[in-house]
């Protein structure tokens, strides 16, 4: 199965890598014709501004909402992925658009300036042995999930709790970074929830 | 630094900040894009609008630097965090090469990367900043892999190749990018038997030049900086295996840096896409005006060992 990784900027290649080894063929998707044979996408890491320019840029920013919208394409985001993919955003850029594919509200750098960049081990629920090594690089995290959003794993920051993997159908957000540990078990997961 | 224990008492572990991991972690981040230098918020904004992945505030950049010669140091504060608090992607900020208080002072106002920089008035000749003791993250320069492999040992968590910044001439970035890669190659295609040689004339740490060995490439990111001032300079750089570009002088020095910015941006994006290239190099005005890079007077990748 052919699955698409927005190749604009970002560590999208360590994604390509995880997809190839799961068996998938992971490709970059730079421009529209990209996206034809494509069974699924990943947004990688990156900067959501930069991704959003770059997206515009190339007229992919239309089609994508539409591959997602009108032909319900599945979808996986980490970190500025999750954001791209939010229905809002805390703090937005000015003119900062998102895919709307996900009905949850997201906070930018949520845990502040790089020095508080983290990784911790964390449960996220439907995968196997429950655990996986979470690497936060600047993460979001998420500020308000809709009734038909299932919360995978949920973070304490000052005092609160906030989600930071969700699913609503065949979208999977994650406001860390399975890939760049090597962690193919969020891949695999929404690969068979979601794509499959 | 701390290390990862599991709490068996509840389901939260342990948090671990300023590892090696999530300090290369946001080098990751940055990949394929474009950190450009800027001296005030109004063009930290314009470099944000214009597509940039992070920014590096400075008071001058390395082309007046050049012109007023001086002593060059850290930049003021309180224009970093003006800076900061203009956009939203990652700032970055240099320290002289060996200053670990101008890099405690820069940690302090919770920069992003620190550039342990050549650009600057070196404060120490012998020794570099001990990065291992520091939260954020370091970028340091590099001509050659011994220097990178020297800086990866003191805890740098990304290299670029040094090129001579302020000139505007690709030449150095260049000739920078293409020995790291030349020698990473005959490395990982060395006998195991010839590494320890290959340690004692890299002048690095053997731990490190086995890994380089085995992954046949830097265990951090290498990006590129120094001289690029064009388009076509982005795409040589990325096509020459640097994984993203610092644009110092370039930008700000050109007669349209908004649109030069946004060009760059694309390119390093698409940098193999020769009619996108050709087409955002169109009608930019013009570059910097620069100066060949061999008839500077000082030689700022001399700077370091």
């Amino acid at each position: 199965m052919v699955v698409g990784v927005l190749g604009l900027q970002g560590d999208f290649a360590k994604h390509i890598d995880i997809l190839n080894s799961l068996g998938e063929t992971g490709v970059a998707v730079r421009k529209r014709q990209d996206l034809a044979d494509i069974s699924g996408l990943i947004i990688p890491g990156g900067e959501s501004t930069t991704l959003s320019l770059l997206l515009d840029s190339q007229g992919l920013y239309d089609d994508i909402k539409l591959l997602l919208s009108d032909r319900q394409m599945p979808v996986f985001g980490t970190c500025a992925g999750m954001v791209m993919l939010a229905k809002t955003l805390i703090d937005a850029k000015e003119g900062q658009k998102t895919f709307g594919a996900v009905d949850i509200s997201v906070k930018r750098n949520a845990f502040g300036s790089q020095i508080f960049s983290f990784e911790k081990d964390l449960i996220v629920e439907g995968i196997d042995s429950g655990v996986m090594h979470a690497v936060f690089i600047r993460a979001p995290y998420v500020v308000r999930v809709g009734s038909s959003v299932s919360v995978l794993a949920d973070i304490e920051h000052l005092g609160e709790r906030h989600p930071v993997v969700c699913q609503e159908g065949r979208v999977l957000v994650s406001a860390f970074h399975p890939e760049i540990v090597g962690d193919d078990r969020l891949h695999r997961l929404w690969l068979e929830k979601c794509v499959h | 630094m701390t290390t990862l224990e599991k709490d068996s008492s509840s389901n939260e572990s342990t948090v671990s900040t300023g590892t090696m991991l999530v300090k290369t972690g946001l080098a990751e981040m940055l990949k394929g894009g474009v950190i450009m230098d800027v001296v005030d918020s109004d063009q930290a904004k314009i470099a944000e609008d214009a597509g940039a992945v992070a920014v590096m505030a400075l008071e001058r950049v390395p082309a007046d630097i050049r012109r007023d010669g001086g002593v060059a140091r850290m930049s003021d504060p309180e224009l970093i965090l003006k800076i900061k608090e203009q956009v939203s992607i990652p700032v970055m900020a240099k320290a002289r090469i060996g200053h670990f208080a101008e890099a405690q002072v820069l940690q302090a106002i919770q920069v992003d990367y620190i550039d342990e920089s050549e650009v600057l008035t070196p404060a120490d000749e012998e020794n570099h900043i001990d990065k291992w003791k520091f939260t954020v993250p370091f970028v340091c320069g590099a001509t050659n892999l011994g220097e990178a492999l020297r800086r990866i040992a003191e805890g740098a968590a990304m290299i670029r190749s040094k090129g001579e910044a302020g000139t505007g001439d690709i030449v150095e970035a260049v000739r920078h990018l293409r020995s790291i890669n030349k020698e990473i190659k005959m490395l990982a295609t060395a006998e195991p038997s010839e590494r320890f040689a290959y340690a004692k004339k890299l002048a690095a740490p053997v731990a490190l030049v086995e890994e380089v060995a085995r992954l046949a490439k830097l265990p951090v990111p290498l990006f590129c900086a120094g001289g690029i001032a064009t388009p076509a300079d982005a795409s040589l750089v990325m096509q020459l295996g640097a994984e993203a570009v610092f644009v110092g002088s370039g930008i700000f020095k050109s007669e349209d840096p908004s649109k030069r910015a946004r060009a760059i941006v694309e390119t390093t994006a698409h940098f193999e896409d020769f009619d996108l290239v050709a087409k955002v190099s169109r009608s930019l005005g013009d570059p910097m005006f620069g100066m060949q890079a061999k008839t500077a007077d000082i030689k700022l990748q001399e700077r370091g060992w």
